[in-house]
């Protein structure tokens, strides 16, 4: 068997032929379905803090706190993650999951230390959102600068 | 060198015995089909342990201890134990067999880790430096999930070529006399890279390098697939087991129900959430001992070819985009009185 160019090519094909595709569309709608219920939880606390009184600037950071406590609880019992699997993306993407990335590496590196096990891989999953998502924004910020001119 | 049968395969001069095995395995395996072949099932995940990394080190002793044990030897017997994982260094060996205080080969041979520990004491004591030898290997879903992909609290979602790593450890004792079936041949898997780069579909990876060895090992020894009530690899799992016997086609050995592989064994796809099937160095070691071992001691299979597959990538070399090269290594597993 000898692994020459032409044999890699014709395995990967048969490899491509072989192994089933992650069902996409029924992802699609369970991520739309559990993305959007979170997205309305979200609403209907801010509903519920606006009624009590808080501004609406206020609101909008309760919402996210609340959010987020929420989200690390549920990770903590282990929940969230068991969501994740079927929700996929719809729990990935909101806020919760941005949560969730951080205190899952948090909860599995404790073992190796307060410092260099759970603070330092605290951000394993989250640094790169939070690295991009800034430049990102920055190249952004540069665009619509120029484009105001 | 009238052992060589050719490139790769040997033949012993006297028939080893393997005259003990012992599984241990976690809870979800324990719910597969294979539950009842089991020495142990473990209910928690963290063996009493405060960590998954020592969970796994429990494994491989408890496995280890069963073995020895009902080998009717006590540890002190043992000439040499050769054990590996998954973890970095070796760590799941190392803390489980430290306390034995046996001269120890640490073997790291991925999930085809059984094979080589098998192979590797087999030759040892053909070649008469020893009379007994203690081989196992061992993997744990926690701690494989760790160190390889994402904390086990992430939500995400797993592709369907990805496969589950099997908790456990499995063992057996070999040995110069004494009763058990025994290894007749030993064929040693060459690194065999096809380009797959996907670490998520690591059957992909490592079916060609299983097809090799057994397409090798059937021209080196003579015979066809016929000739082996069952020809069983390690962890390929559904997809690869499939890859490995069109690739076995190809090269003028067709395989048929006879050709099977752990991982498709091990879980229930219909019950169990485990996509392609099962994988790790405990898949194939678990299966082995706990389900093909008795089967073998009690003459229910005459002959089998035993080939534990591994996937010899790391994180870093994923991470810098190399590809997945597969390893698989074969042993010849006959019933019989034993050696004598």
């Amino acid at each position: 068997m000898e692994a020459n160019e032409r044999t890699k090519q014709e395995y990967a094909k048969m490899v491509e032929r072989t192994s089933p595709k992650s069902p996409i569309g029924k992802n699609c709608l369970f991520a739309f379905l559990s993305g959007g219920a979170i997205c309305t939880l979200g609403q209907m606390f801010r509903h519920w803090y606006f009624s009590m009184g808080w501004t609406e600037e206020e609101c909008g950071l309760l919402v996210s706190v609340t959010l987020i406590g929420l989200s690390a609880v549920l990770t903590a019992l282990g929940i969230y993650g068991r969501l994740g699997k079927h929700c996929g993306a719809g729990t990935e993407v909101p806020i919760t999951g941005f949560a969730n990335s951080v205190v899952s590496p948090a909860i599995e590196f404790k073992k190796e230390g307060m410092v260099l096990g759970m603070a330092a891989k605290m951000f394993l999953i989250a640094g790169p959102v939070i690295v991009y998502g800034t430049l990102t924004s920055m190249v952004v910020g540069v665009i619509y600068y120029l484009l105001g001119r | 060198m009238g052992k060589r049968l050719g490139p790769q395969t040997v033949r012993l001069e006297r028939p080893v015995a393997v005259t003990a095995a012992a599984a241990v395995a976690g809870k979800m395996e324990g719910e597969g089909p294979l539950g009842e072949c089991f020495d142990r099932i473990v209910q928690d995940a963290l063996f009493g342990e405060d960590s998954w990394e020592k969970a796994e080190s429990h494994f491989v002793r408890e496995a280890m201890e069963r073995a020895v044990q009902k080998s009717g030897h006590t540890m002190g017997d043992m000439d040499y134990v050769f054990c590996g994982d998954l973890l970095n260094q070796c760590i799941g060996t190392t803390f489980g067999i430290k306390d034995f205080s046996i001269p120890c080969f640490g073997v790291f041979g991925a999930c085809s880790t059984m094979g080589e520990t098998m192979s590797l004491g087999a030759m040892l004591i053909d070649g008469g430096f020893a009379e007994q030898v203690l081989a196992g290997a061992s993997s744990h879903f926690c701690s494989a999930e760790k160190q390889f992909r994402f904390p086990l609290p992430l939500g995400i979602q797993r592709p369907p070529v990805s496969a589950r790593t099997v908790t456990g450890a499995g063992a057996a004792v070999l040995s110069r006399k004494g009763e058990g079936p025994v290894i007749r041949e030993i064929t040693t898997g060459k690194i065999v890279d096809l380009g797959i780069k996907d670490a998520n579909h690591m059957g992909a990876a490592m079916a060609p390098a299983a097809a090799a060895l057994i397409a090798a090992h059937l021209r080196e020894t003579n015979r066809r697939p016929e000739d082996y009530d069952y020809i069983v690899t390690g962890d390929l799992g559904r997809i690869g087991r499939d890859l490995a016997a069109e690739l076995l086609a190809k090269e003028g050995f067709p395989m048929d129900e006879r050709y099977t592989d752990c991982g498709i064994l091990v879980y229930d796809p219909q019950k169990q959430d485990v996509h392609a099937g099962g994988s790790g160095c405990a898949c194939s070691a678990v299966t082995f001992a706990g389900y093909f071992y008795p089967k073998l001691r009690r003459g229910e299979i005459r002959r089998m070819l035993f080939v534990p597959t591994g996937a010899l990538l790391s994180t870093t070399s994923v991470q810098q985009g190399l590809t997945i090269p597969g390893i698989a290594h074969g042993i010849v597993l006959e019933s019989g009185k034993g050696a004598d």
